[in-house]
């Protein structure tokens, strides 16, 4: 809206004196490649710039000019065209601009600001870019296409939490995902769910409703977010009406999805090598003739693998299950999007439909999802624009539980390869009663996916009404109410069988339970746009509030009548019952003024002074300003003579940002009123407050290029940037014998500085179009000051917050492989020794190997590449993506299936390689059965996470319009792709993009704990347009 | 005209709009529903109350009484009657003896220790708001005293040298926390008292528990009158205070009104075969219902037999063959189930089954011993208190006993309720060849996250 309003003023004040010799007044109509009009383009005759006109809302003009004179257009997102005029009506196609200099940027509250124009950095992805991907949520959809904005989609599992991290991670204790608004509205973000990893609440928006995603990645362009920017804003803005014919897009795929990887395992032979020879060496050590009955060797035959495998080993010692085989699967993936869209120069709709049925790659997991939108702009009179929209969602999941959980499927990979899937007594799943439950080696996760359920169901509302007065021309007041409802029921039901792992299903467990989250917010602002002179102004002023409520319930039964029976109302136990609510607010008032000289020298300011009830009563209140300048050097008279320089701005921002995402009463002493005794109500002090608590504080500095080369068929920017955190939100540890584990304050400092570039190049045009863009980000992130804490996490605590060193950096051991002599694993000491010196000696004993930075999860380049080529009907587009220099624990697993048979787990295949005698140079230590050797956390574990991955290969084909327009079809395409097609990577076990749910924290990264892999889906599709 | 009302259209929603703008500070103050302001939540007896079954529901906890304390006391270094084959690493490197000082399972049960001591400590400094009756006061105080001291006892235990190794007067226990903690800008570091220190205010504590708290309270999931005299007899059996142990278990044994179960087997599965009701020979016992509480011992000596419904576990903890071996025939307490291959006790098969912390048995056990040591006969002679234990498992009478004898029917008496540690330190039996009673790798670390913040602190040798 704005943007018209601005370039009406603009083309007005610019264009106002009309030329003098009028030969011919054309009229003429100006429409997109589609056909439907285009308002707001500027119409100038070549040469007088002093003269021109706009399109209506029609996208007509009316010009007077000579004959044969060129006219000019220039609309806002499109490639300008010139014309020559030799009759007085003509009608002018624009393209849409793909050089991005010209497109229009949303900016928060109202605002929008052209590319070329901004001072602050913004990376926008449209919306074009992510549609129809099979990638559920549009946090994924994200990947590799904004630099600077690092995503890791953690899990294969649907639907899950995925981390985002905009410019590194500038937090330790609070949460370090960006903040999410959508239109205007900031979201809820955070997982509702009880069960399994962190959920998605992204999930329930529809990426193919998104008009644009802009990514506020400095200080300058976030401040106006405030004490929630400094992690990065992702503004989220939805389709709206055009006014113009009706246009009805339908576009329909199917496919199918797989794991991408599988881990290469022993099978039974292999299997029974590794484990007797670990025998013989704890009989050996006692004497124990290897036949004797009581010999570990008799006892790994007959115990072990007799009969884990129901007698079956010995009588067939190569049968092999894979495991793996039994848990992964071929998921199909069905999606159907309808779109309407259409208006006149009064109203104006937009009205969409979804309907996806996607399956997991991982038996048990299942996503659908139908959401329906309706947007309505209205023109009331002259000087009122109302509008609303309404979104609705429901999202089904069938959920799988978290990694760390014997019923989590891929954990079916420990077992043995000798134990058969099938229990030959009841030809049931191996380990359902009534045959023995206590086979296989560990619970069977597939008696979870076949004899229980866990479901979730939300509905999600969210919905938006905007009235925009005009008070005096160019001031508007502008006014917006919103509300994300976000309704939330999970259902969970567990039979008999799976008695093992649900230790109180004896007679059945079932669980229901509700999130309801309310969550409301209004922006009141003015908005003023002035051109005179060589001056142009915008600004906006205004305030906001946000409030944000949580309701919880949670039922439970025990004892079912039957298995037929799930519903709580027929368990004769109740054994488990609670409510909650929990609030939150934000009062919020800001300002910012952007200001334009002679189109060189640009100037930009805000401030936002923020209020919230999770703070304490000290510091209630926290001011954030940023101030931003551009100098588009391409516009100075010294320049002209680089005429292959299109393009040039020099930008610099400075600001402070804050984050609050700590929970709700972090700064409150609080008792609370869970510690009940079997019936007894009772307290407990649950928490040690602290009233000075206060929010984050990061200093953001941003300076960059922004340049365009040969007619900007090349554009790129370059940014530098560095983030100062303080007063970092911490979960300080204090002793324990005070009855508390930690108190929040502000406490510490970090880092984060990088380098982004991003680089557009049309490289050939005509018939064969071939374009390319790439972007790249380096992000070093160091923590400067913990005073001496010692915070950790991850699988074994492996990750840690060290001064100097990245955030959860991988702490522990360095192993130095294996001693030729004897087989013992060996570590480097790594300890200072009295005289000072550094002891690099190797020790077998894994107490004297003293803990070093052994690997960082955090990657130091992240990048994503697109080949797009077009050429007559055919559009082919490739997207690669990748990280480098970040590494992975893997010792999740590895504890376990690369153990030296510690334990009876299957091994992976590269244990084969194993010191077996004196001489053996192996980095494999000996096999001894039940015992330690090298099986302690250790670098042994940590391994590099480098990868590039095809992330979308899309194939298409337009049919010619002709052929179609008699069926009243303006376009069809229809289309294969691919998704995670190939990745190239060293990483050892399925997925180095990987991090297990349930350990995920800001400091617990790059944790592989038997974590599902990423789906390789390949969709055929379908696109109408009429 | 018409642009005049416009104005006033104008000025109206403006208005409108502003006074929204600025009505919205009242909007920060939110208050917490789930957990109250301590003012609020501890204003009187009700609260006191509270916080008093709070130190309790911390007490059961699966890292203290909930079965953790018992599990590791049982599993330490006992390769002679345990086969451990589960997958906590923490576990297994105390089972191996190779803990570290980040053992989790040190870590859970020294901050859940302290966390109940806070809240008892919480219990103990708002004595002045129950003013109902001084019974009341006296049986809070009672009960909050009881809960302090288990749990510096337990504490000491199993994070410091055993009194009878060196001299406890010199040697370090645990830090003795007496007071809650309110204020986090207070200096919160404290230094590990001596062991003797430690015995000394839990006898002291004890002996003043038993004077404050009723005899008659019957619902032993609460601390009585006979349950800090049994917890007394037992520290002093641990200092080697064998007439204070002597009498504290004979106060029990004549006073409590508390009897032995008439079966062995009936002490046991409380959930699946007494529908939660606790025997009458348990003296103090952690309550577990289907809705709260956790049976950890459960959790790592259970397992799911199939024929048996409510029984559960993870079969971590198989009783090797040589330690089945030791009961004689006929012996009720030869109390274990095979299966797939391996024997496990039947005591914690029960999922929901109550946790006995302290059973009338041990008070006999304890009079017995300690009666043969001193060459007294207080209450009974050592001869009766064995005999009547062994009768009660269908044992026939011994002719006469000797120390060797009292020790080895408590052995097997108590076998898997978290003995095995006490045992072997305080009668310095080894616990194998390589492994002697008072190995300092038996002795859990300080947690390494309490040296990290607490400078004060001096870890245990080893680690």
């Amino acid at each position: 809206m704005a943007k018209n309003i601005f370039y009406s003023f603009l083309a007005v004040f610019l264009f106002v004196n009309t030329a003098m010799a009028q030969v011919l007044t054309v009229s003429g109509k100006v429409t997109d490649e589609n056909g439907i009009p285009v308002s707001s383009v500027t119409v100038i005759e070549k040469g007088k710039a002093s003269s021109g006109v706009t399109t209506n809302e029609k996208g007509e003009f009316s010009i007077s000019v000579a004959r044969g004179s060129t006219l000019v257009l220039t609309g806002v997102g499109y490639d300008s065209k010139q014309v020559v005029v030799n009759s007085s009506t003509m009608a002018v196609a624009l393209a849409t601009s793909v050089k991005g200099l010209s497109e229009v940027v949303v900016t928060g509250f109202g605002g929008t600001q052209i590319k070329k124009d901004l001072t602050g950095n913004i990376a926008r992805v449209k919306g074009k870019d992510i549609e129809y991907l099979p990638t559920p949520t549009v946090d994924q959809a994200l990947q590799g296409k904004a630099a600077g904005v690092f995503v890791n989609s953690q899990s294969g599992k649907l639907g899950q939490a995925v981390t985002v991290r905009v410019r590194g991670n500038s937090s330790i204790s609070a949460n370090s995902q960006p903040l999410y608004v959508l239109d205007g509205v900031p979201i809820t973000s955070n997982s509702q769910s009880g069960y399994g990893g962190a959920m998605n609440p992204l999930v329930d928006i529809n990426p193919n409703d998104i008009e644009s995603i802009e990514v506020l990645k400095d200080a300058s362009a976030g401040a106006i977010f405030g004490a929630r920017a400094a992690n990065g804003v992702v503004l989220i803005t939805t389709k709206r009406g055009k006014a113009g014919r009706t246009q009805v897009t339908l576009n329909v795929q199917t496919g199918y999805a797989e794991a991408t990887r599988r881990i290469d395992m022993l099978n039974s032979e292999q299997y029974a090598e590794l484990i007797l020879e670990g025998a013989k060496y704890r009989d050996d050590l006692s004497g124990t003739p290897l036949n004797d009955p009581n010999s570990w060797t008799s006892y790994v035959k007959n115990d072990v693998m007799d009969y884990f495998s129901y007698g079956q080993w010995s009588q067939d010692p190569t049968k092999t299950y894979d495991w793996q085989d039994a848990v992964f699967q071929r998921a199909p993936y069905q999606q159907a999007d309808l779109q309407i869209r259409g208006g006149t120069d009064r109203t104006k709709f937009f009205a969409s439909f979804q309907h996806l049925d996607q399956t997991g790659t991982i038996v048990g997991n299942n996503l659908k999802r139908s959401t329906g939108r309706l947007s309505l702009d209205q023109k009331a009179n002259d000087w009122l624009d109302i509008g609303m929209s309404l979104n609705l969602a429901r999202t089904w999941q069938r959920r799988l539980p978290d990694d760390n959980a014997f019923s989590n499927p891929l954990q079916a990979i420990a077992l043995m390869p000798m134990t058969p899937f099938t229990d030959p007594n009841t030809g049931l799943p191996a380990g359902t009663p009534p045959g023995d439950v206590n086979i296989p080696l560990y619970y069977n996760p597939l008696l979870t996916v076949n004899y229980g359920k866990f479901t979730q169901t939300v509905f999600r509302t969210f919905g938006n009404a905007y009235a925009r007065a005009k008070i005096i021309p160019g001031l508007f007041l502008n006014t917006e109410f919103g509300i994300d409802y976000l309704s939330q029921n999970e259902e969970g039901y567990f039979q008999t069988q799976t008695i093992r792992n649900q230790t109180r299903a004896s007679r059945g467990v079932g669980s229901n339970s509700a999130a309801f989250v309310t969550n409301i917010n209004t922006n009141n602002y003015l908005s003023y746009t002035k051109a005179f002179g060589k001056h142009r102004i915008d600004a906006t002023a205004g305030m906001q509030y946000q409030n944000s409520l949580a309701k919880n319930n949670f039922t439970e039964g025990l004892d079912f009548p039957s298995d037929a029976y799930q519903k709580i109302a027929s368990a004769a136990t109740k054994s488990g019952g609670s409510s909650s609510e929990s609030e939150f607010t934000f009062v919020s008032y800001f300002a910012r003024a952007n200001y334009s000289l002679m189109d060189k020298y640009l100037f930009s300011a805000s401030i936002r002074r923020d209020g919230s009830s999770r703070f304490g009563n000290a510091k209630p209140f926290g001011n954030f300003p940023a101030l931003s300048a551009g100098w588009i050097l391409s516009n100075e008279r010294f320049m002209s003579g680089f005429n292959f320089l299109s393009f040039l701005k020099l930008r610099a921002s400075w600001g402070l940002v804050g984050n609050a995402e700590i929970g709700n009463f972090p700064a409150r002493t609080l008792i609370a009123g869970d510690a009940g005794y079997t019936g007894t109500p009772g307290l407990r002090p649950s928490q040690l407050g602290n009233a000075d608590l206060g929010w984050e504080t990061t200093e953001q500095i941003d300076v960059g290029i922004d340049f365009g080369l040969f007619k900007n068929r090349i554009t790129g920017e370059i940014d530098y940037y560095k983030k100062d955190t303080r007063d970092l939100l911490l979960g300080v540890n204090i002793p324990a014998t005070s009855g508390f584990g930690s108190v929040t304050r502000n406490l510490g400092q970090l880092t984060n500085e990088g380098f982004e570039f991003v680089l557009n190049t049309q490289n050939t045009v005509g018939a064969f179009k071939w374009s390319t863009s790439l972007n790249a980000a380096r992000n070093i992130n160091t923590v400067t000051n913990i005073s001496g804490q010692i915070i950790e996490g991850g699988v074994s605590a492996m990750n840690r917050v060290v001064e100097g060193a990245a955030i959860g950096v991988f702490f522990t051991p360095e192993f130095a492989g294996v001693d030729p002599a004897n087989g013992n694993a060996l570590f480097y000491r790594n300890t200072t020794k009295a005289d000072g010196t550094f002891d690099r000696t190797t020790t077998s004993n894994y107490a004297e190997a003293q803990r070093v930075v052994v690997g960082n999860p955090n990657p130091d380049w992240i990048w994503g590449f697109t080949n797009n080529f077009s050429y007559k009907g055919f559009d082919l587009s490739v997207f690669f993506n990748g990280v480098t220099g970040n590494q992975v624990n893997i010792y999740g697993m590895g504890r376990y299936s690369s153990a030296s048979m510690l334990y009876e787990d299957n091994n992976t295949a590269d244990q084969l390689r194993r010191w077996q005698k004196p001489g053996d140079v192996t980095d494999v230590p000996q096999v001894r059965l039940y015992r330690v050797n090298g099986s302690q956390a250790s670098s042994r574990y940590i391994v590099n996470g480098d990868y590039i991955r095809l992330r979308t290969a899309s194939l298409g084909y337009t049919f010619n319009s002709n052929w179609l327009r008699k069926a009243k079809i303006e376009k069809l395409r229809v289309y294969v792709q691919a998704f995670n097609l190939l990745t190239f990577t060293d990483y050892p076990y399925w997925d180095p993009e990987v991090n297990a749910d349930s350990f995920d924290s800001n400091i617990a990264k790059g944790n592989d704990f038997y974590t599902p892999p990423q789906p390789r889906t390949i969709l055929f599709g379908i696109n109408l347009n009429f | 005209m018409k642009s005049t009302i416009n104005r006033f259209k104008k000025i109206a929603l403006l208005s409108m709009v502003s006074a929204t703008l600025w009505s919205c500070e009242d909007k920060l103050a939110i208050e917490p529903l789930q957990s109250l302001s301590p003012e609020v939540a501890l204003a009187d007896e009700g609260g006191v109350q509270g916080a008093l079954v709070g130190a309790y529901d911390g007490m059961q906890s699966a890292a203290l009484y909930g079965g953790e304390i018992q599990v590791l006391n049982d599993l330490i270094a006992n390769t002679e009657d345990i086969q451990f084959t589960g997958t906590f690493a923490g576990l297994s490197d105390a089972y191996n003896l190779q803990m570290v000082a980040n053992n989790s399972f040190a870590t859970g049960t020294w901050g859940a220790a302290y966390n109940t001591i806070n809240r008892a400590n919480t219990v103990l400094a708002n004595l002045e708001k129950v003013t109902s009756s001084a019974a009341n006061k006296a049986r809070i105080e009672g009960e909050a005293l009881f809960i302090r001291s288990s749990m510096f006892f337990e504490l000491v235990r199993l994070f410091a040298k055993y009194p009878n190794d060196g001299d406890p007067a010199a040697n370090l226990g645990v830090p003795l926390v007496l007071s809650p903690t309110t204020d986090a800008s207070v200096d919160l570091t404290i230094a590990r008292s001596t062991v003797k220190e430690v015995y000394d205010k839990v006898i002291a504590d004890l002996t003043r528990a038993e004077t404050l708290l009723p005899a008659s309270q019957s619902n032993v999931k609460f601390a009585n009158k006979w349950a800090a005299a049994a917890m007394l007899s037992r520290v002093h059996l641990m200092y080697g205070n064998f007439a204070q142990a002597r009498d504290a278990a004979n106060r029990v044994i004549t006073s409590s009104g508390r009897t032995l179960a008439t079966t062995f087997p009936a002490l046991w599965f409380t959930q699946i075969n007494s529908g939660g009701t606790s025997p009458g020979e348990y003296l103090f016992f952690m309550d577990v219902t289907n809705q709260d509480g956790v049976n950890q011992i459960n959790t790592y000596f259970g397992r799911t037999i199939g024929t048996i419904p409510g029984t559960a576990g993870r079969s971590d903890c198989k009783i090797r063959a040589p330690h089945v071996a030791k009961y004689e025939p006929g012996d009720a307490r030869n109390y274990f189930i095979l299966s797939g291959g391996f024997n496990y006790t039947r005591k914690h098969l029960d999922r929901f089954g109550d946790v006995p912390v302290i059973r009338l048995a041990e008070m006999f056990l304890t009079r017995a011993e300690a009666n043969f040591r001193l060459n007294t006969t207080i209450g009974a002679t050592p001869l009766e208190d064995v005999n009547r234990i062994r009768n009660r498992s269908g044992l026939g009478n011994l002719a006469t006993v000797d120390l060797n004898a009292i020790l080895r029917e408590r052995y097997l008496e108590l076998a898997f309720e978290g003995h095995n540690i006490p045992e072997k330190r305080r009668l310095r039996q080894n616990f194998s060849s390589s492994v002697t009673w008072n190995d300092p790798r038996t002795v859990m670390p300080i947690p390494q996250r309490e040296m990290d913040v607490n400078k004060k602190l001096v870890q245990n040798p080893g680690y």
